[in-house]
C-alpha cells in the first residue's frame, strides 16, 4: 500500500512572511534585553551587599567599552518597549470613554507615552536628589 | 471543585514588569550604566560605595530597586516563555525553568542582597 504523504507547509520563519509579525516578534524580543538589564543591575545590588572592594570592580566592569556599548543599545531596546507597550496599550485595557466617545487608541498611546518621559525626568531628578 | 488557574497570577506580574519597565526602564539603564561608570549627574555618587550604599540603605530605593529587579524578571520570564513557543519550543518543565525560576531565583537574590546591605 502506497504511504500517504501529504504536503505540509513548513512553519520555519513565519514570522518574516508578514510585517505584522515581525513587528510582533521585534515586541516580544525586548524581554530577553529587560531580563539582561535586571540581572546586570542585580549583579550591582550584590557587589554592593558584598562590600568597598566588590562595588569598585563593579563600577570599573560597568566602566568597559563593552559595557558601555551594550547599554547604549539597552537604552535604544527599553525606548522601543516603551513605545510598543503603550501601542498595545489600548487593546489590552477596557475603552475610556469621554463625553459619550470613546478615547481613540492614538491618545491612549500618546498619552500614557508622556507620563512615561515625566516618570523617567521623576527618576532622574529623585536620583540626583537621593545621591 | 476546580482547581484554578495559576495565569492570572502570571499574568498580573507580567503586566505589572510591563508597565514598570515602559515607565521608568529606558532612564534606569541610562543611570546606573551610562551616568553612573560614567559620572554624569548623581552618576559621579552612585560609583562610589559610599554614595551608591547611601541610596540603597534608604526604604523607598529599596521597595523601588526590588520592584524593578524582580518585575522585569517576572515580566521578561512570561514574555519569553510563550514566545519561544512560537520558535517550536514546546512548553514544558525545562523552559519553564528557564524563564520562571530564573525570576524566583533573582528575586530571593534580590531580597537578601538588599537585606544586607544594611538599612
Amino acid at each position: 500500500m502506497a504511504v500517504r504523504r501529504p504536503y505540509v507547509r513548513t512553519m520555519d520563519g513565519w514570522w518574516r512572511r508578514d510585517p505584522f509579525f515581525v513587528r510582533y516578534m521585534a515586541r516580544e524580543m525586548t524581554a530577553p534585553f529587560v531580563a539582561l538589564y535586571a540581572l546586570v543591575l542585580l549583579a550591582g545590588l550584590v557587589c554592593l551587599a558584598l562590600g568597598p572592594a566588590a562595588y569598585e570592580d563593579y563600577v570599573e566592569v560597568l566602566a568597559s567599552p563593552a559595557s558601555l556599548a551594550l547599554h547604549v543599545a539597552l537604552v535604544g531596546v527599553l525606548v522601543y518597549h516603551t513605545f510598543t507597550w503603550f501601542q498595545i496599550m489600548p487593546k489590552t485595557m477596557p475603552p475610556i470613554v469621554l463625553r459619550g466617545r470613546r478615547l481613540s487608541a492614538a491618545a491612549i498611546t500618546s498619552g500614557a507615552v508622556a507620563v512615561a518621559a515625566l516618570c523617567m525626568a521623576v527618576l532622574w531628578l529623585l536620583a540626583g536628589w537621593l545621591a | 471543585m476546580s482547581r484554578r488557574s495559576s495565569q492570572p497570577f502570571y499574568w498580573a506580574l507580567f503586566g505589572a514588569g510591563g508597565m514598570l519597565s515602559a515607565l521608568v526602564g529606558a532612564m534606569m539603564v541610562f543611570t546606573t550604566g551610562l551616568a553612573l561608570p560614567l559620572g554624569i549627574g548623581p552618576g559621579a555618587r552612585l560609583s562610589t560605595y559610599e554614595g551608591a550604599s547611601a541610596i540603597v540603605r534608604s526604604l523607598p530605593a529599596k521597595l523601588f530597586l526590588f520592584a524593578v529587579v524582580s518585575l522585569f524578571l517576572w515580566h521578561a520570564a512570561h514574555r519569553m516563555y510563550h514566545t519561544v513557543h512560537d520558535f517550536g519550543i514546546r512548553p514544558g518543565a525545562i523552559a519553564w525553568t528557564c524563564c520562571y525560576g530564573v525570576a524566583l531565583l533573582g528575586t530571593l537574590v534580590a531580597l537578601v542582597a538588599l537585606f544586607a546591605a544594611g538599612f
